[in-house]
């Protein structure tokens, strides 16, 4: 009786992904990443306070190309001895790949993050602002999210990240504030859907703030888009910062997983085929996991959005 | 459509004029001369106010404070570094006092002119003349400001950015040193053909697939497509470009790997092009197709003993074309613009070769009429998205 008196709403969401098993795989791998990106920032952190080469960014110019260690446990005459490990082999000067990668994944953590955290917000309270009060302020917003979608997506993104400067903060910028359009427009949405509820209503007659019924009372109705929000933008900010730093107008000087896909693509052709091959995995099951965390959080939340969000 | 595109406009002058400082500094670089720097703002309008005003700051004086500037002696005036010879026209500085080193440039006369007053002060060099030193004393800011005066209110680098794209003017790139439209032209074509074939057939094979789905919902062929595109969507497009060039054309020989030539050079981008989209397409096309799939008519057309094919085909996705057409026109833009990555990596000589290169080498002016262009043509294909509707849907009416 009491498990079927519990309410609706406000499932326990991560117990209902862990039940299924492919959920709970792409739950798993999300929270290897999240140990790895910690570790990461770890490192960087002490690197930086000491005002040291953190070991990620040291130079072994005896040890250049070495392949994964499982490759050289076959392979006897090519296991020096007293040089580190390289479980995942050493690029062209000789440094882990398998540090720089979880490097990679900390970088990938902050884009995630801080675009998403830029995108979110933005899109969620102008969202709010304009489907609840309609209108002259919902016109803007609209005349806003058009003018803001009708750019020309990637470039635009580089030519953000080009006047706001090489480096992270371009990223960042530029990301966060081209992306925020599609949360915008759902959130509106279902703003409008909620305005004419009785809840609503009844919050007016007791006289609360148009402030404390937007937040208070109807934002916790839609957190479910910015839930599923996040588990596309977060994929999607790591895709594009990969593509960005490929191109050399991202990240400088830290080893981003597009800088290494770079820096791995001209030994490709020498039969260097470790880093590009471990830089290319980790990036799929990353972007893998969240994409298929997004799709299984749509279908528990909502399902009339599956449609709009492909 | 009008607001937006005067929204466009706001949006690329607040971020290639604003937010990204002097264009002066970025084309000219960090260690250009102010005067350089001035004539060049001079030559492109730069030297105006940005939305309106009468007057707008020069680069003459910097900004150092007046209380570390060198006193001259007796005067109490103090001598201001300023960095070129002020050319002719009207100036405002915020001091009780100037004094003004003049030069007439034909005849090499010299003179000087003490400017005397309340805060700030106004005054005219003649044409002809140049001011090449300047004292101020009086009533002192802690930072100095000169201002020159514009020939209106009006007359401002927005009022001046709006007209000239108006008459159709982007700028002049100044990697290349031409007009920006003739640097775009020639790029126009071999992006069209590279995004073409891309998107043909990416929609063709994106919508026979969706069909298959929805026709065998929930069955094996659905699941495996499903799964496959959510993989193929999670692999970066870094990564297609780069295995596909390394496997097949470098490994396998099967294509060209770099350049221009003939057809036979486009085939694996357009490969490429369409694998990577592939993924989205599918799942959007599978969702569009899969609304109508339950809707009565369909029923109805089963109840009357139409074959499967024929229900899917005429009837459901007839209904679906709607979101289809809407997903697919969005793209259309992006087909002018080309391809960032794949024009770049198969030396493709395309706008998106261009723009990448623009962005390397700060070419503003180029990037903001990429983008521009970008956004405009957005907006005109929205246009006739809302046309195509009324013809795919005779209930829609244009109002």
């Amino acid at each position: 009786m009491d498990k079927e008196n519990k309410p609706r709403k406000s499932p326990n969401m991560l117990g209902r992904l862990w039940r299924r098993w492919d959920t709970r795989l792409c739950l798993l791998v999300i929270a290897a990443y999240c140990c790895a990106a910690a570790y990461g920032e770890l490192v960087y952190q002490v690197s930086r306070l000491a005002d040291r080469t953190p070991s990620y960014n040291q130079v072994h110019e005896a040890s250049r190309y070495v392949p994964p260690a499982f490759v050289r446990v076959f392979d006897a005459e090519r296991r020096p001895a007293g040089q580190p490990l390289y479980l995942l082999g050493s690029d062209n000067l000789g440094r882990d790949v398998l540090q720089r990668l979880v490097q990679g994944a900390r970088i990938a953590f902050h884009v995630g993050i801080i675009t998403s955290l830029i995108a979110i917000p933005l899109g969620v309270i102008l969202g709010c602002l304009g489907g609840y009060f309609g209108g002259r302020a919902d016109s803007l917003v609209v005349w806003l999210c058009a003018t803001v979608a009708s750019m020309p997506g990637l470039l635009f993104i580089l030519a953000v990240a080009m006047v706001v400067g090489q480096g992270l903060l371009g990223v960042y910028l530029g990301i966060g504030l081209t992306t925020w359009v599609s949360v915008c427009r759902n959130v509106r949405g279902e703003v409008i859907k909620h305005r004419s509820r009785a809840y609503v209503q009844a919050a007016q007659v007791l006289g609360y703030s148009h402030a404390r019924i937007m937040f208070r009372h109807i934002l916790p109705n839609v957190t479910h888009i910015i839930l599923i929000a996040f588990s596309i933008r977060f994929p999607a900010s790591v895709a594009t910062e990969v593509f960005i730093s490929f191109l050399g107008i991202g990240v400088q000087g830290e080893p981003s997983w597009g800088i290494m896909i770079n820096n791995a693509r001209l030994r490709l052709w020498q039969g260097v085929w470790w880093e590009m091959t471990f830089v290319t995995l980790a990036i799929f099951a990353l972007v893998l996991a969240f994409n298929h965390l997004a799709d299984a959080l749509r279908d528990l939340l909502d399902p009339a959005l599956r449609t709009e969000q492909a | 459509m009008v607001p937006t595109t005067f929204g466009v406009l706001v949006l690329t002058f607040l971020l290639f004029h604003v937010v990204g400082g002097s264009p002066a500094e970025v084309v000219l670089g960090k260690n250009a001369t102010a005067e350089a720097l001035a004539l060049f703002d001079a030559r492109y309008g730069y030297d105006k106010p940005l939305l309106c005003g009468r007057w707008a700051k020069t680069r003459a004086v910097g900004a150092t404070p007046v209380a570390t500037l060198p006193k001259r002696g007796g005067t109490g005036l103090r001598r201001v570094p300023i960095a070129y010879a002020l050319p002719p026209g009207t100036y405002r500085i915020n001091a009780g006092q100037a004094l003004l080193g003049l030069r007439e440039a034909a005849t090499g006369v010299e003179d000087e002119a003490l400017v005397d007053g309340p805060a700030p002060l106004t005054f005219a060099i003649r044409a002809g003349w140049k001011a090449s030193s300047l004292d101020v004393g009086g009533a002192l800011p802690q930072t100095l400001l000169l201002e020159k005066k514009g020939s209106g209110f009006f007359d401002s680098q927005f009022v001046r950015y709006v007209t000239s794209l108006l008459k159709g003017d982007l700028g002049v790139s100044s990697e290349h040193g031409l007009p920006v439209a003739r640097v775009l032209r020639g790029g126009v074509a071999p992006s069209l053909s590279l995004t073409v074939p891309i998107l043909l057939l990416g929609t063709l094979i994106g919508v026979m697939l969706g069909l298959l789905c929805a026709a065998w919902r929930g069955g094996a062929v659905d699941k495996m497509v499903l799964i496959l595109s959510t993989l193929l969507m999670s692999v970066n497009y870094v990564v297609w470009v780069l295995a596909g060039q390394f496997l097949l054309a470098f490994k396998l020989r099967l294509f060209p790997i770099w350049g221009f030539e003939s057809a036979a050079y486009l085939v694996l981008p357009v490969l490429i092009g369409i694998v990577s989209g592939l993924g989205r397409d599918i799942r959007f096309f599978r969702a569009a197709i899969l609304d109508e799939v339950y809707k009565p008519y369909v029923r109805t057309a089963q109840a009357k003993g139409l074959s499967g094919s024929r229900i899917m085909v005429r009837h459901v996705l007839r209904n679906s074309l709607i979101p289809i057409v809407t997903y697919v026109s969005l793209s259309i833009p992006f087909l002018f613009t080309g391809s960032l990555m794949l024009e770049s990596f198969f030396g493709i000589p395309g706008l998106g070769n261009v723009s990448l290169n623009a962005i390397h080498s700060s070419d503003m002016a180029v990037v903001r009429a990429v983008v521009i262009l970008g956004a405009l043509l957005y907006q005109g294909v929205n246009l006739l998205t809302d046309v195509c509707y009324a013809w795919l849907d005779p209930r829609v009416r244009l109002g």
